[in-house]
Formats: C-alpha cells, structure tokens, sequence
C-alpha cells in the first residue's frame, strides 16, 4: 500500500475518482457514461500534448515549449486547407500536419542552439512568426474536415472514443521510450545533470533537438485530431492548451525541475482537469466562480502532493 | 573596452536597441518627434514598465510569474471599481493582494513548489475574481490617477518621466540597498546567504510583496490611461514583462537581472508595435514581425556576448 501511495501519479488519479464521484453523486449517476466518454475524449487532447511537454520539461530547468497553441492551429489549418473537405488527400493532410511540426521543431531548436536564447523566449518568440503564418494562410476562414475524418474523430470503438484510443496509443510508445529505451533516460539524465550527462557520453544535442521537434509533432498531430473534431479549425483553437499542457505534466508527478518523467500521471491530470470544469459546470456555477475553483483545485492539489523544503 | 564594466555592457544592447528603434520610427513617421507624438508613442510603455519591473523581482529570485497578466487585469478591475466608489476597500483589497504574493512566496519555498504550476493556478484564481467583479467592461478610473497619467510636465512627456522614475527607483531598490543585495544573494546562491545569517523566508516573501506591489502599480497605472477596464484587460502583460527582462539584459537564473535595462526592455517592447504600423506591414504578419525583432535583439546580444567573452579571455 504505501508502495502504491509514494508513486508520484496516484495523487491525480485519487483527486479524478474524487471529481468523478462528486459530480455523478449530484445527476445521480444519470449521465455516467457520458461523462466518462466525454472526459476520455477531452481528456486525449490535453494527454497528446502533454506528453510532448513532458520530455521538454523532463529536459531540466528553463525547458518549456510555449509554441504549442500557435502549432496547433498552424497544423489544423493547413492540413484542413490542404484536404479540402476531400477524403482521398487524407493522406496528404496527415503528412502535411506532421512535417509542420518537424519544421516548427527544427526552429525552435534552431533558435534555442544557434542564438542560445533561453527556450522559453526562444519558442515565445517563434509562436508569434508561426501564429502569423496560420493568419496569413487562411485568413479565418473555415474549412470543414473530410467526413471520413470528422466521423473517426468523433467516433468511438467499444465505447472507447478513437481519439482516446490514439492517445492510449501514443502514450504506450512513450512509455516504452521513456522506461524501456536509452532515448528516456538520456531525457531525465540531461535533466538530472546537464554536466554529467554530457561527461558520461549522453549525446546532449542530439536528445535535445529530438525532444523539441517530438513535442511540436505531437502539438501538431493534435491539432490536426482536435480541428477534424471540432469539424474545423479556428485561430483560437490551441489557445487554452498552453496553460493545460502544462499543468497535466505537473499535476501528474512530473518533476518540473526536470529529470522524472511520468507517463500513467499526465492521464490522470488530464482527466482529472477536464472532470473539475464539468462538475463546476454540473453544479451550474457561473465563470468566475468556474475559474476561480479551479486555480483553488489546483492549487490545492499541488499542495497536497507537495514535500516540505529539505534543508 | 576595459573602460566598461561587464554590467555596463549588458545595458549596452537594449539601449543600442531602443536607440535604433526610436531613430527608425523618427524616420518613418517625422511627426512623432515632438512632445505629444512621444507621448503617444509611450504612454502604454508605463504599465508595462511596472509589470516588468514587478516580473524582474520574481526572476531574481529564480521564479517565474506565469499569473502576471491576469493579476494586473485584476488589480485594473478593483482600481476601476471598488477604488473608485469606496477607496477604503479599494485599498484593503489591494493591501490583502500583496500579502498574498508574499505569502506565495513563502508557500513556495517551504513546500519547494514549483513557481511556475503555483502562479498558474493562481492565474486562474485572478481571472475568476476579476470576472466575478466586472462581468462586461466597465468601471471608471478614480480622478486623481487620471490626474497623474495624464499630466503634462513641461519639455519631457509624461510617460518619459515615469519610465526615468521608475528606473531609477527600481535601481535603487535592487542594485544599491543592502536588502537588495541580499534578494540578489537569494536568485545567486541561497545556500551562502543562508549560512551568512539571512533568513531566506523574509527574504522571498519581501522579494514576492515587492513584486505584487509594482504590479499592483501596473494595475493603477493602466487604468489610468484606460479610464476602464475589463477582465482581460492585460492578458498579454505575462508574456510582455518576462519578455522585457529578458531584451533587458536579465536571466532566467543566478539573481542576474537588471532594472534598468528591465525598463529599457518595455520601452522597446512598446515602440516595436507602433513601428510595425508605421512600417505598413499587413496586420497578418505584425504578430510574426515583433517575434522577429525579438529574436533580432537576442541575437545581436550574442555577438556582443561573444565579444565580452573574447574581451575578458585575452
């Protein structure tokens, strides 16, 4: 039991059972299974790119990928552009989101290595350029999905919501990367100990580069998945994931001063971020109110986890 | 180059930046080269200068304010509110704020949380709050701010005058006071401040009033010029005043910061915007242009960097 209790992750599942009885407590249990697939599906979008913040957190101090909202939209918009609502170039649209996120990748780490900017101006700064192309690109206007895609992504197999199960997907193979293979603990040693890694032969440059351009991928692709939802992309649409990428990598037991990673516990923050908005929604509080549980949640949930000062 | 002091050189850049800047927009747009057209061109520059002040203090002490935005709205909505009709409870309301800031910054380091989740949340706590209190734009600046940012002193623009005192107040209370040193000490090395008889809690919790204090100004001042406000008023401020320590010379890390260059990095923030409108530059890409003369900046600090490097190795 207290072996269970000290891993890092079970705090954000606890707080999830938590919200998740406490709102179905107040429908009585009317909206079980829609509330559960509704989370799994939200939920999927916040795990997609946590999960690429959490290698670039896991880099160490300072490591931050703020693009991610602009890439997202960027990706949504000219892979929709691309398809043209026409389901024989899905292809083509998935091909075209994922090269957006190598090259926003390559320039972030580009700008972090070649102008030794801190990363987090230096991915600030290219956010802006790439916001800008997503403007530039379509100016706004919407672009419906191609109906194959608009009805896989919100589809679901078993009960399960496809997106969910992408993410389940992608979250076993960073799993695998992250415990089993040398990519991860190359990650969490750079993280641990810049110095030492680089001492002990880690290739310093090469992980980093990777980790960057894996995170900008993984934003695009979710773009792309969220655009093909929502049956089209908005300028907007990656706006409130900069706040939630981070904070599912937090709340789940991610280190973030670097160096532990933590696959099982971004799924529980995520579900666990998406259950306390629709029980505050539930409860019909209004959207001050709304807001201001959630940084108290939150907060409260950090503390919760927190240790005392070591001396 | 011996002449220059390795802090002299790191304000050398973002002034130089400025400088160009300025020039450019002289050039462009002939008619801004008065006392009004300054005026206009930096009457903004002045919250911001605060709200970037207030994020250089939390950086010194190696944190990062991710609720600076939401916090100035909020500070804007009481001004425009409760400031306004009852003063008391303006005050207080204000009074509590920054014993909260302090008491984060104590949370923070006593729990060893990171600063960045903490002031998340809390952005979150202070969108709620300033919603809960303006629901739709509205409220009214209190006369006398209104009086003080829209004064005219004589030969010098308002808004130049405020960044000057602001500056220098800002020196003084980091670079020259003992208390400064020590907050400085905190973002260094806060092992040997501890050891040398310092108590790290007063000092973060002085470091985190301090800073909810500026951007509490932030908040005021803004309404000043504003004359309303609403709940999202200064969203963009978190990103603007980390990105304005950085131009000015600051660090991430180690208690490096630089007030000074601090408000010289708001100023430039400011002047890009209204140099890309002179500029004709599509609104599609004026975004994109200010990341680009972000990055510019940046870059030619590294050369300089290099040069000082190359300097000092010989």
């Amino acid at each position: 039991m207290t072996a269970i209790f000290s891993k890092p992750w079970i705090w954000s599942f606890l707080a999830t059972i938590a919200v998740f009885i406490a709102t179905i407590g107040f429908t009585a249990g009317a909206s079980t299974l829609g509330l559960a697939q509704a989370a799994l599906t939200f939920a999927a979008f916040s795990i997609i790119v946590g999960l690429g913040q959490m290698f670039v957190i896991t880099l160490g101090p300072g490591n931050v990928d703020l693009s991610i909202p602009a890439t997202m939209t960027l990706s949504g918009t000219v892979a929709l552009k691309l398809m043209d609502t026409n389901n024989d170039l899905i292809l083509v649209g998935i091909l075209s989101a994922l090269a957006i996120g190598v090259v926003v990748g390559i320039l972030n780490y580009g700008l972090i290595k070649l102008l030794r900017i801190p990363p987090i101006i230096a991915t600030l700064s290219s956010s802006f350029i790439i916001q800008s192309t997503a403007i530039w690109y379509n100016r706004g206007i919407r672009i419906k999905p191609p109906d194959v895609l608009a009805n896989f992504a919100t589809a679901s197999t078993f009960g399960i919501p496809n997106v969910a199960i992408i993410a389940l997907a992608i979250s076993a193979i960073a799993w695998v990367l992250l415990e089993k293979g040398i990519y991860g603990r190359w990650v969490s040693a750079i993280g641990q100990n810049l110095r030492a890694a680089r001492l002990a032969g880690v290739p310093v440059d090469g992980v980093r580069f990777t980790t960057y351009v894996l995170c900008a991928t993984l934003a695009a692709l979710c773009g792309f998945l969220l655009s093909c939802f929502s049956g089209g992309a908005a300028l907007n649409m990656g706006a409130e994931y900069l706040l939630i990428s981070i904070a599912v990598v937090v709340i789940g037991g991610t280190a973030v001063a670097g160096g532990f990673a933590n696959v099982p516990g971004t799924w529980g923050a995520s579900l666990f971020m998406f259950l306390v908005v629709s029980m505050l929604n539930t409860y019909q509080a209004s959207a001050g109110v709304r807001m201001l549980l959630t940084g108290v949640i939150i907060i409260a949930v950090i503390l919760a986890a927190s240790r005392k000062q070591s001396a | 180059m011996r002449l220059l002091s390795a802090d002299t050189l790191r304000l050398l850049v973002p002034a130089l930046s400025l400088a160009v800047l300025l020039a450019a927009v002289f050039w462009l747009q002939p008619r801004t080269m008065s006392y009004t057209g300054l005026n206009l061109l930096f009457n903004l520059a002045v919250p911001i200068a605060l709200a970037t002040i207030a994020q250089m203090l939390i950086m010194m002490v190696n944190d990062l304010d991710l609720s600076m935005g939401t916090f100035v709205s909020f500070v804007a909505c009481v001004t425009a509110t409760f400031l306004n009709t009852d003063p008391l409870i303006g005050v207080l309301i204000l009074a509590g704020c920054i014993a909260l800031y302090a008491a984060l910054g104590v949370v923070i380091y006593l729990r060893n949380l990171p600063s960045i989740v903490v002031t998340l949340g809390m952005s979150f706590v202070w969108g709620g709050l300033a919603v809960l209190m303006l629901p739709s734009p509205g409220g009214a600046s209190p006369e006398w701010i209104r009086w003080l940012m829209t004064s005219k002193p004589p030969l010098v623009p308002m808004a130049i005058v405020a960044s000057v005192v602001i500056a220098i107040v800002a020196h003084w209370l980091v670079m020259r006071s003992a208390f400064g040193v020590v907050l400085r000490g905190v973002g260094g090395n806060q092992r040997s401040v501890e050891r040398a008889g310092w108590s790290i809690v007063r000092a973060r919790a002085a470091a985190y009033a301090l800073a909810g204090f500026f951007a509490v100004l932030a908040g005021m001042a803004l309404v000043g010029l504003t004359t309303s406000a609403d709940a999202n008023i200064a969203l963009r401020y978190t990103l603007l005043s980390t990105a304005g320590v950085i131009l000015g010379g600051g660090e991430f890390v180690g208690g490096r910061v630089s007030p000074v260059g601090a408000v010289i990095g708001a100023l430039t923030l400011t002047l890009a915007a209204s140099f890309l409108s002179f500029l004709r530059i599509p609104p599609d890409w004026q975004i994109g242009a200010q990341g680009a003369i972000l990055i510019l900046v940046l870059a030619l600090r590294l050369v300089l960097n290099r040069r000082e490097a190359a300097e000092s190795a010989k």
